[in-house]
């Protein structure tokens, strides 16, 4: 399996770890449902998904990346930074 | 027996089963045991039935033998693929006590009761007896070749490569598909399972391009070596498709030579942009009574033997098959002047044209006899059964497309009524195409042309304009008609090691295990060590036919990697003795070494575990000594290992803020505090002090095991949580040595170093700074694990050593010294301090009494759940102090505790012991542990058992601080 | 024996395939080792033999097909304490209860510590399995040494401290095990329907009415979903999110050979655990390949890690050559212990999340959650084994110590 780092370019499955869903934080605030939501409930989707990975022998950088579950198809990799962004506006 | 010595090379003498016998440079040990006549090489897995040579190649499910004695002793090595050189020692195995008689062979005898699916329906009667009686038996007897049960004494490797095209196989489609692509500039690795490349173009009496083909084959090879572009690889076999473009590869490095000290094996991971799969076709065996006997052979393999090794597999053969490419054998055989008995082809309308020897059409073998080896064949024709003196059979029930590859990635591959196969489906694994016979193309003519398609599509799709120029070749057609299975009354046999016959496929089917899933798996069709690619097309066929279904219809086995079998030590190179995980080694380690501390290790480093010295028996007596250095006079510990992160920039404080329970952004320039670290779920994740060096500047510790999961999350929050805030870091473990200094005399030791004296007004409890130490610029904190007046000190990782040895050195002049780790625990635990063993993956800041350290001020990692109900209950197991107060004074780590009284069982277990150690100061052994509601039942007496030691202590719950618990001494 | 000697022609089928009927009182979506079990133990302990088992492929064409084999009984947190324990007493009595040879054959499994901490950690979890009843012996390295020599006393990379044996642990043949109960259930009147998938589940008001599936749809007043593997999506049918994310196993089987290792070892520095099968083949595996997957596949970092594992812990395996490697597809929740338990909607019920460790749990699991439905109380055995305890933090069982959220299992 190979990601492709928006930064270093292609790189083996090794040089990276890999985290789960990519999911918005909550507020401390939101109550117990939204955080156990976060924590703990997934889709767990057979099919597309966003999760998260680090270059972690490479960059460093936390990357989102669009993939298949089923497939191991790599659709897109974006950076995290990036990613937060959007998701959190 | 040789019949020619056309291109063979040097004489070489070998044994197998200590017979002498001498082969040519180039054989393998089959054709070289053939050219002397040995027939009988190995015996089946189950009814140690007599086992001869089957194939040519690294399909081959008979011949397996051991190569090399002791602990270089090689189980399971094919013998078509095993090369023979000079001193080679081989050996049959499976046989006992020899392979001529092999007590075994009963179970041939016992067969009725040992059919498909004996095991689960048997042997179990009466109670225990499965166990203690039969299983013994069966492991006994179970098993092919033996391992030395002696360390790996040989050298194995692992590399990785990278090309544009990947062409697997150097048949006709390989070696055009390779030319093709080399050509155009593209950058090629050709693997050869083989240890020559050419394929079938090797073993076939034909012409390409105007010229024999095995000399077509050699100038293409020659032209791919001279070409820089190109990377050819014998002896590799591609084992495995993965994603992305990877795959697999073994290349046999020195099997055929004698040990040089050169790696036996490598094991590659190739990642190619795109890859052709040219892996050709294997012959498929035809099922009839008694069609395993030595002698009975496939049809490709004796022409191969014939043709590439010039070796006569019998001196009477006969041929028998379903399918045009048969007629070859019988062909090549006459031609090289073996006497062909008969030809024989179960289709009717074969056509044969004229041919110097007997021909049976629409005619079938239907049997065979001779114990060892072949003596006769009975073939069942239009007018009746007659026998055939033969001792060799050559068969062939037509050609599997070498699909594995493509099945790797779940894959399924499509039948193909013509050819009567499965052929690859197209994109089952993406940037792979199949070209050849692996896609059921069987001229030579047609391989050729899809090898150089195929190529040609990669060059076009990575940019590039492809030039062929293609070769005049063979292009007859390949007609066959399916026999899967000749009718009759014996045992017909499918899976040659596994003694899986017709009649078992069939008696799985009445069972109901009629998907092929379940007739493999009780059966155990499929699953000898070729994986049924002699084999599993046939057995599907005959259950397709038991259920009344399509082949199709009743479908495929799966296919996984690795295509053929891979030595656990070339996956594993690398790894063995210390090699599995790095070795990382403080700058004090070869001090320590000379001191004679024993190292151990934590997490991935080396510490010292205590420094004996003269007259010291026990570790204890060296731990205790260590602790009064330090509870009385002044002791040096390294604690570099001690993850160290540098944080900087504006929001440097409110990272703080967000990855601790407690406050950071409050605390004050030149100070230290402690703090806790949470995972999202709430439980602690890591505790370490962190100093405030600048106003936005940070140094973090973390504990040794921890430091690269804090890194990784401290690079979560700021770039997935909070990519807003302006804040850098970076790990500086390894740029800083850092030693305790601890005890009442550290000041008085450090003063004796520093540039500058320090005193409690200038560097008071939890200080930190720049500080100058023997002149060099290094950094002083004030803080303390031992619950002494205490300081570490960091300097540049280059002084590291030096310093480590000046501070030993004064510390022994003050009646002090260097601690260890064992020293190090007491001292913690003493206090009450709180490492891995307390915090072990499930323990809240609540259990060990921090909950008041998760500020109410504001939002931090873990801070949500960690308020959940049940993680907050007083009944929860919570840190407290042990002390053993009845007669027994000893203490062990993970005993459990209980009420007073109350049987020592589960339902009762009121908590258990985390850490334990001889408490100098104490007197007695202390400890530490977990309680239900623990801190409520201060000096409540409870009973310590551990069963597993068999211990039984009565304690008193007490608080975790032992020494100085009013903490005045490191404030003093 | 009688059949030897009539040439095999006795033997019938080892279970009816049957026809979907309209109604049953209970269906079973999921034809693994956990749904034949519950089955059997719902017709067997609760006389429900108006019942169904509906499975999209084979029976026993799951994670019960493909795993390392091992039973036994070492878990130390109350909750997994007392079911495992549970689960290895029916194991003890299989065979005579099937009358089917699982080959349960209880050859002990060693755990090897290496370190203080690590050991201490083991005299835990070994003081907790006698408390529970169960054995379990804390040995030294000389102990150690008695049981597996061929390991690397000398020059392994996490030199070993000594061990954790459990003898009542095993191994037993996972295919036979689905098969005994398959027959056992299904000659107590269960119907087993193979290449059956459900599509749908039917609700009315907060009841659970049957299932539609791609052979029509089915009514039944109680359904269980036992779908190891695909447990996410069978639940979003009902409407629910579970705590689950779906990982990869990869294990490996090397060609056959002579006894050589007599028990199941595991390393847990290394994630590498072991066992030679009755057919000699050895058979082992490691850890998850760390990225949520459908794929029942896995890639080659994982394949060399195991094998790195094994080459530092027991170098006389290294010229034993693998033969097949496999991915499960496994249901990996936070804290990495299972859950058997009812739903929001009356009727429906759950058994998932049995993490890497399915096998073992067979009989427990089908026999707890059997009880479940049958009667709508918990099991003394697996009532801990909530949906709710990730909301409550209460009854959390995180075995490794490694934090109950995704991912560090």
């Amino acid at each position: 399996m190979r990601i492709e780092c928006p930064l270093c370019g292609g790189r083996d499955r090794r040089e990276f770890y890999y985290k789960g869903a990519a999911l918005v934080r909550p507020d401390v605030d939101a109550g117990a449902q939204a955080w156990d939501g976060y924590v703990h409930l997934r889709e767990n989707p057979a099919g597309a998904t966003l999760d998260l990975w680090q270059h972690e022998a490479g960059c460093g950088a936390w990357l989102v990346v669009s993939r298949d579950t089923v497939t191991h198809e790599v659709y897109g990799v974006q950076l995290a930074a990036a990613y937060s962004v959007g998701a959190r506006a | 027996m040789r019949v020619s010595e056309q291109g063979s090379g040097d004489t070489v003498r070998f044994r197998f089963d200590g017979v002498g016998y001498s082969g040519r440079m180039g054989d393998t040990v089959a054709s070289a045991l053939l050219a002397s006549g040995v027939k009988l090489v190995a015996r089946s897995f189950k009814y140690h039935r007599p086992r001869g040579i089957l194939t040519a190649g690294s399909e081959e499910p008979n011949a397996l033998i051991t190569v090399g004695k002791g602990a270089q002793a090689e189980p399971n090595v094919r013998a078509t693929v095993q090369e023979v050189y000079d001193g080679l020692e081989v050996f049959s195995q499976s046989a006992w006590p020899s392979l001529k008689f092999d007590a075994m062979a009963v179970n041939d005898l016992a067969a009725p009761f040992l059919g498909a699916g004996f095991y689960y329906k048997t042997f179990m009667w009466p109670k225990a007896f499965w166990e203690k009686l039969y299983e013994p038996v069966i492991r006994r007897a179970a098993g092919l070749g033996r391992l030395s049960g002696r360390h790996n004494p040989d050298t194995y490797d692992k590399a990785f490569a990278f090309c544009d095209l990947l062409v697997v196989g150097s048949g006709p489609s390989g070696l055009m598909a390779a030319r093709v692509a080399a050509d155009a500039g593209l950058d090629v690795i050709l693997c050869e399972e083989d240890s020559r490349m050419g394929g079938r173009l090797l073993v076939e009496r034909e012409d390409v391009g105007g010229v024999p083909a095995a000399q077509w084959a050699e100038r293409q090879v020659e032209a791919l070596a001279a070409m820089p572009n190109v990377r050819l690889m014998t002896r590799t076999t591609v084992t495995g498709a993965y994603d992305g473009g990877v795959f697999g590869a073994l290349e046999r490095v020195t099997h055929h030579v004698p040990r040089s000290g050169a790696p036996l094996e490598c094991f590659w991971r190739i990642t190619a942009a795109r890859t052709v799969l040219a892996a050709g076709a294997l012959e498929r065996p035809i099922a009839f009574e008694n069609n395993d006997r030595p002698g009975i052979m496939m049809a490709g393999a004796v022409r191969a033997y014939l043709n590439r090794w010039g070796v006569a597999a019998g001196q009477r053969v006969v041929v028998f098959g379903n399918n045009d490419d048969a007629h070859r054998t019988a062909r090549d055989l006459h031609g090289a002047g073996v006497e062909v008995a008969a030809l024989i082809d179960a289709r009717a309308d074969a056509e044969v044209g004229d041919v110097p020897y007997p021909v049976h059409l629409g005619a079938q073998v239907c049997g065979s006899t001779g114990r060892g080896g072949l003596t006769s064949v009975r073939v069942r024709t239009g007018a009746g059964e007659v026998n055939i003196k033969a001792d060799c059979l050559a068969m062939s029930g037509g050609w599997n497309p070498t699909v594995h590859l493509t099945c790797h990635m779940n894959g399924r591959p499509a039948w193909r009524e013509d050819i009567a196969a499965f052929v690859p489906t197209p994109d089952a694994i993406p940037s792979l195409e199949a070209a050849g016979a692996c896609n059921g193309a069987f001229s030579t003519a047609a391989c050729l042309a899809e090898g150089a398609e195929a190529a040609s599509r990669v060059v076009e799709a990575l940019g590039g304009a492809a030039s062929v120029e293609m070769p005049e070749a063979e292009d007859a057609a390949y007609r066959i008609a399916p026999l899967w299975a000749v009718a009759g009354k014996g045992r017909a046999w499918l899976d040659f090691q596994n003694d899986v016959s017709v009649k078992d496929v069939k008696q799985a089917a009445v069972e109901n295990f009629r998907s092929v899933e379940h007739m493999k798996r009780y059966t155990t069709q499929g699953m000898a060590t070729d994986q049924g690619k002699n084999s599993n097309v046939g057995a599907l066929a005959v259950l397709a036919d038991a259920t009344g279904r399509g082949i199709p219809e009743t479908g495929v086995t799966t296919f996984r990697p690795p295509y053929s079998p891979v030595a656990i030590a070339a996956l594993g190179a690398g790894a063995q003795g210390k090699g599995f995980a790095p070795e990382r080694l403080t700058t004090s380690h070869k001090q320590s070494e000379e001191m004679g501390a024993p190292m151990i290790e934590a997490g991935l480093w080396y510490r010292p575990s205590y420094f004996p010295r003269d007259g010291e028996t026990t570790w204890r007596q060296s731990c205790d000594r260590e602790v009064g250095y330090v509870r009385k006079a002044v002791g040096v510990c390294d604690v570099s290992t001690l993850g160290k992160i540098d944080i900087q920039g504006p929001d440097a404080a409110k990272l703080l803020d967000f990855v601790y329970t407690g406050m950071f952004s409050t605390l004050k320039e030149g100070r230290v505090r402690y703090g806790l670290m949470l995972r999202e779920d709430g439980t602690v994740m890591d505790d370490g002090t962190c100093a405030r060096m600048g106003a936005e500047h940070y140094v973090m510790t973390t504990t040794t095991a921890a430091a690269g999961d804090v890194m990784r999350h401290l690079e979560f929050v700021c770039q997935m949580l909070h990519p807003e805030w302006d804040v850098t870091f970076t790990s500086v473990t390894e740029q800083w040595a850092q030693f305790a200094v601890a005890g009442p005399k550290s000041r008085e030791l450090l003063n004796g170093v520093l540039g500058e004296a320090i005193d409690n007004e200038s560097w008071p409890f939890m200080a930190c700074g720049e500080a100058t130490v023997l002149g060099v610029a290094g950094r002083l904190f004030r803080i303390s694990f031992s619950g002494e007046h205490a300081y570490e000190v960091a300097v540049p990782a280059r002084y590291g050593a030096a310093l480590f040895a000046e501070l030993v050195k004064r510390a022994e002049a003050m009646g002090g010294g260097a601690y260890g780790m064992e020293a190090l625990n007491v001292l913690r635990i003493e206090k009450g301090h709180i490492t891995h063993s307390e915090i072990h993956g499930r323990v809240m800041a609540f259990d060990v009494g921090m909950e008041r350290m998760v500020s109410d001020k504001k939002d931090c990692v873990g801070k949500v759940l960690a308020a959940r109900e049940g993680l907050v209950d007083p009944m929860r197991e919570r840190m407290v102090g042990l002390r053993p107060v009845g007669a027994v004074k000893s203490l062990s780590a993970g005993a459990h505790i209980f009420d007073a009284g109350a049987a020592h069982v589960h339902e009762n277990d009121q908590g258990y012991v985390t850490s334990v150690c001889f408490s100098p100061d104490v007197g007695t052994m202390i400890g530490l542990g977990f309680v239900k509601n623990g801190p409520a039942r201060m000096g409540e007496r409870m009973v310590v058992r551990d069963h597993v030691r068999d211990l039984t202590v009565e304690v008193e719950i007490c608080s975790p601080v032992f020494v100085d618990p009013e903490g005045g001494r490191v404030r003093g | 024996m009688r059949e030897g000697l009539s040439g095999n022609k006795g033997w019938q089928p080892h279970w009816r395939d049957a026809e979907p009927k309209a109604e049953y009182d209970a269906i079973i979506i999921g034809g693994g080792g956990h749904g034949l079990s519950t089955a059997y133990y719902l017709a067997k302990e609760h006389g429900m033999t108006n019942i169904a088992v509906i499975e999209k492929g084979y029976l026993g064409g799951g994670n019960v097909g493909r795993n390392t084999t091992i039973v036994r009984a070492n878990y130390f947190l109350d909750g997994n304490s007392q079911f495992y324990s549970h689960s290895l007493k029916l194991w003890e009595n299989l065979e005579q209860d099937l009358n089917y040879n699982v080959m349960l054959s209880q050859r002990g499994q060693l755990m090897l510590c290496h370190s203080d901490g690590q050991r201490d950690a083991y005299a835990r979890r070994g003081n907790s399995i006698v408390g529970q009843g169960d054995d379990a012996e804390l040995l030294d390295v000389e102990g150690v040494r008695k049981i597996a020599p061929y390991l690397d006393f000398e020059n392994t990379r996490f030199p070993i401290y000594g061990g954790l044996l459990q003898r009542r642990s095993g191994t037993a043949r996972h295919d036979a095990v689905a098969w005994g109960y398959a027959r056992g259930a299904s000659e107590r009147g269960v119907d087993l329907i193979q290449q059956c998938e459900v599509t749908g589940i039917d609700i009315e008001n907060g009841v659970v009415r049957g299932v539609q599936t791609t052979r029509g749809a089915i009514r039944a007043k109680k359904v269980g979903i036992v779908v190891a593997g695909r447990s996410s999506q069978v639940a979003a049918m009902a409407g629910m999110r579970l705590p689950i994310e779906s990982h990869v196993l990869q294990a490996f089987v090397t060609e056959g050979l002579k006894p050589v290792i007599d028990n199941v070892i595991s390393f847990g520095m290394g994630h590498f655990y072991i066992s030679q099968s009755d057919k000699g083949g050895l058979v082992f595996g490691g850890d998850l390949d760390f990225y949520s997957s459908y794929a029942a596949r896995g890639n080659l970092p994982m394949v060399e890690h195991v094998m790195e594992a094994g080459m530092t812990l027991m170098p006389m395996i290294g010229k034993a050559k693998v033969l097949r490697s496999w991915g499960g597809i496994m249901d990996m929740t936070p804290d990495g212990s299972p859950i058997i338990d009812k739903t929001e909607t009356e009727g429906l019920f759950v058994n998932c999340g049995w993490c890497y460790g399915g096998f073992k749990a067979v009989p427990g699991s089908g026999n707890s959650f059997a009880h479940l439905m049958a009667t709508g109380e918990h099991h003394a055995p697996a009532a801990r084994f909530r949906l709710d305890r990730f909301r409550t933090g209460r009854g959390l069982m995180d075995e490794e110590g490694t934090g109950a959220q995704h991912n560090l299992h």
